[in-house]
């Protein structure tokens, strides 16, 4: 397709089918109602803590193009389901040496895992800052026998999808005081930290830039309410930490691993920012 | 333009004369950010800084900037058009921009393209692991200096 245009024309198509160009400013208006019945907030005030930072916080749905926007209103169209289908499979089948599956324990997984989602990342037990991810390995080697699942690998993805859409249209609900508080202090440095050959930060992209274009990137609060998503450029479901490790490499930095400690402190307070608006489980981005 | 000529020609002398380039860690700044001297003593040569402005792992200043002269597609917004560039700045002002803006606007989000360190976590380019020992700088010298020549065709 591009070879047969010239490159004007291209980008000019382009221009329209995706809404690029200094012309498009700030959030799209639209509202996101999925399956033409659940009405997901994508706009809300932003959360005291964010005085002086931001006023209004916005999905990042809204600054996607109307075709992106659409797949994500429609269940049937949303790429995603295939890893919820995955997903929800995995719950009821037994696994490791105990012969359990994760329904054994917490029942279905409607019930079992309502809500889950919308407070992660959390301090356990132990007073450790966990992800989903950290949960669910727990899980598998403990109470199972199972091996761990890798961070990103497809297994743990199709079970965060089924889990996450357990949460769909539930407003995040991170707890950042208490025992989170030192975790969502350094996750609030590293926000700010300008890293890598580009000494850029988080903020200056998602705080100060968004609704500006970064070449053919329309820039979002880079807010976490949608994961894990569906990439069409990658074909592939995201991660929240695979796309914080996109972003620190795109700024010319060495990045933390997916799952390192410092991710999830960064998890929590980009969690945070979010507070106000509600869990997409699972999301669209081109 | 006949200065600029006088100063081409005085500049080319001085490459003659086994001008040492100057190394990111011996720039030196003026007071408003500005660098008065060529890092390389060789002209910078406007069409070369055309093609790192547009290129992405390069200059990519079309990533953050407008520039109408060039045809690179998804110009971004993030900083000032640059067109007429060369009608508010000065050479020395324009150099020391690219080769790090910070030292002119305070705090600023361009990145430094002819600069070592210090930096928090530098990578080795775009892969996402650590940088090797001697970081090379984003543009050589004679890059910059292509850039700052182009920037000084852009007048309004
Ligand atoms: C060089 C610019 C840049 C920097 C720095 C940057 N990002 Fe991003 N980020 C992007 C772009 C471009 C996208 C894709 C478009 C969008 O949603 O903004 C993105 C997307 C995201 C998303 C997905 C949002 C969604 O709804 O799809 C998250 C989350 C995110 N970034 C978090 C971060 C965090 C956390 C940091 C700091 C560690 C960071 N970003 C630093 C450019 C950047
Ligand atoms: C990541 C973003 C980014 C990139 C890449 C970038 N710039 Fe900038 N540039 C800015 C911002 C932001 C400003 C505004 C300065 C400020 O107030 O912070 C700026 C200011 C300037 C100015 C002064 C503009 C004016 O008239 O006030 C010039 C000249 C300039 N940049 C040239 C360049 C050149 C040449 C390149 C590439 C070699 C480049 N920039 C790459 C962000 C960028």
């Amino acid at each position: 397709m591009m070879q047969r245009m010239s490159r004007t024309t291209f980008a000019a198509a382009a221009a329209l089918m995706l809404g690029f160009g200094p012309a498009v400013a700030g959030p799209a208006e639209d509202e996101l109602v999925v399956n033409d019945e659940i009405t997901i907030t994508t706009v809300a005030p932003a959360a005291a803590h964010l005085e002086g930072h931001l006023d209004t916080v916005y999905s990042g749905w809204l600054f996607r193009t109307e075709d992106s926007r659409a797949m994500q209103k429609d269940d049937f169209e949303n790429p995603m389901f295939i890893y919820v289908e995955r997903g929800l499979e995995a719950w009821d089948m037994a696994d490791g040496s105990e012969g359990k599956s994760c329904a054994d324990c917490h029942g279905s997984i409607e019930e079992g895992m309502k809500g889950v989602r919308a407070k992660m990342p959390k301090v356990n037990a132990g007073g450790a800052l966990w992800s989903m991810e950290d949960y669910i390995n727990s899980c598998r080697t403990e109470r199972m026998g199972a091996e761990a699942w890798k961070w990103n690998s497809g297994e743990m993805k199709d079970m965060t999808s089924a889990i996450s859409l357990q949460s769909r249209g539930m407003p995040v609900d991170v707890a950042i005081d208490g025992p989170a508080a030192e975790f969502w202090q350094r996750g609030k440095d590293m926000y700010y930290t300008r890293y890598g050959q580009l000494e850029l930060s988080c903020a200056n992209c998602h705080e100060d830039n968004y609704g500006n274009n970064i070449r053919a990137d329309h820039l979002s609060q880079g807010q976490t309410n949608g994961f894990p998503l569906y990439r069409l450029k990658d074909g592939a479901a995201v991660s929240i930490h695979q796309r914080f490790v996109g972003c620190v490499r795109d700024s010319r930095a060495e990045t933390f691993a997916a799952g390192s400690q410092e991710f999830r402190e960064l998890e929590l307070y980009v969690a945070s920012r979010g507070l106000g608006l509600q869990i997409e489980g699972v999301a669209v981005r081109p | 333009m006949k200065r600029q000529a006088i100063l081409a020609t005085a500049f080319a002398f001085a490459a003659t004369a086994a001008f040492a380039e100057i190394a990111p860690t011996a720039v030196t700044f003026a007071e408003d950010g500005s660098i008065a001297e060529s890092l390389t003593g060789v002209p910078g040569n406007a069409e070369e800084g055309a093609k790192v402005a547009s290129t992405r792992p390069l200059g990519n200043c079309v990533a953050c900037h407008v520039v109408s002269a060039l045809t690179a597609d998804f110009q971004g917004d993030i900083g000032p058009e640059l067109n007429g560039a060369a009608d508010r700045w000065t050479e020395a002002q324009l150099r020391g921009i690219v080769v790090d803006a910070k030292h002119t606007f305070e705090g600023t989000m361009m990145p430094g393209m002819y600069k070592t360190g210090p930096f928090i976590r530098p990578g080795d380019a775009y892969t996402g692991k650590a940088a090797p020992a001697e970081l090379p700088p984003i543009l050589t010298a004679q890059q910059v200096e292509d850039v700052v020549a182009f920037l000084l065709t852009l007048k309004e």
